[in-house]
């Protein structure tokens, strides 16, 4: 069943740099709406800004593509996807190992995949080598009780007339 | 970022003052290097007081300066650390080689 809180936001940009916290502060922002706590909003924009930051400088190394975020958000999750078109992962449970980086001379820690997957609550990577990544994140944000006099279809359309 | 130098103390302290990630660990490092080669510290001291957001670059950027302090004899220390970016650290073991030295302890010990 759809409920108020359902939305989605898709957002595509190249593979600079600086473009790392332009997405992470993008999706955090998007996220707000489901009212998350501090904490789990820092643990959103710190697996965001690993997923990018893998694009730039894995999938596409010094080239110039474009990666692609698209976001869903639900009454009381966030799933985000990441993907790019870029070099691929040959092997993805390898790559996942933490400390595993094909790039230690750019002082990669290795710990990207292992960061991911401790500050969201599920992750899956698919890739195809020659052709792409595509992460998809899921976070699950508590929800806030509501009173007892608005009790939960009151607090839906409480939100709703907030605007 | 500010640099600052403490003489008596052979202290180089870094005070950050931007979100580290892989776009600016990438200059971050460099200045970083210069200083600590020109000035040869016992210790790098890293105040994080304004750092509000890192990731695993800023893992790989303390690493490699802790590289560099032990080649000429000196170590590295943190200062200042918010619970979020506490928590990266801890999950990457990196305290153990890196501690976290707060001034009450630091003045604790000279009491
Ligand atoms: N989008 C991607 N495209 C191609 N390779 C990737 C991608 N993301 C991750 N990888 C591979 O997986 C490895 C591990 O990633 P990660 O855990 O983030 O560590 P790091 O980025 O420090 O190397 C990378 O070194 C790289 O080989
Ligand atoms: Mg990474």
């Amino acid at each position: 069943m759809k409920s108020v809180y359902d939305n989605e936001m898709k957002l595509e940009f190249l593979s600079k740099s600086n473009n790392e916290a332009f997405a992470r502060i993008s999706v955090a922002a998007f996220a707000s709406q489901l009212d998350p706590t501090i904490e789990e909003l820092a643990d959103i924009k710190t697996a965001v800004s690993e997923a990018v930051t893998n694009c730039i400088i894995h999938a596409y190394e010094d080239a110039e593509g474009i990666i692609q975020i698209k976001c869903k958000i639900f009454a009381t999750s966030i799933v985000i996807e990441i993907s790019d078109n870029g070099n691929g992962i040959e092997n993805v449970d390898i790559a996942k190992e933490p400390l595993f980086t094909s790039k230690p001379d750019l002082e990669r820690s290795g710990m990207g995949f292992t960061i991911m997957e401790s500050f969201m609550d599920e992750v899956k990577v698919e890739s195809i080598l020659g052709v792409g990544t595509k992460v998809t994140m899921k976070k699950f944000i508590k929800k806030k009780e509501p009173t007892e006099e608005e009790g939960e279809e009151g607090a839906k359309i409480f939100t709703s007339f907030r605007i | 970022m500010k640099t600052e130098y403490v003489k008596e103390d052979k202290l180089l302290v870094f005070e950050i003052t931007e979100e580290i990630d892989h776009h600016v660990a990438e200059n971050l490092r460099r200045k970083m290097d210069n200083e600590i080669q020109r000035y040869l510290p016992k210790t790098v001291l890293f105040n994080f007081n304004n750092v509000t957001f890192m990731d695993s670059a800023g893992i790989g950027m303390l690493i490699g300066r802790y590289k560099v302090a032990r080649m000429i004899g000196g170590k590295v220390e943190l200062t200042k650390v918010k619970p979020s970016i506490k928590k990266i650290l801890e999950m990457c073991g990196l305290l153990k080689i890196i501690p976290i030295v707060d001034e009450e302890e630091e003045n604790e010990k000279c009491v």
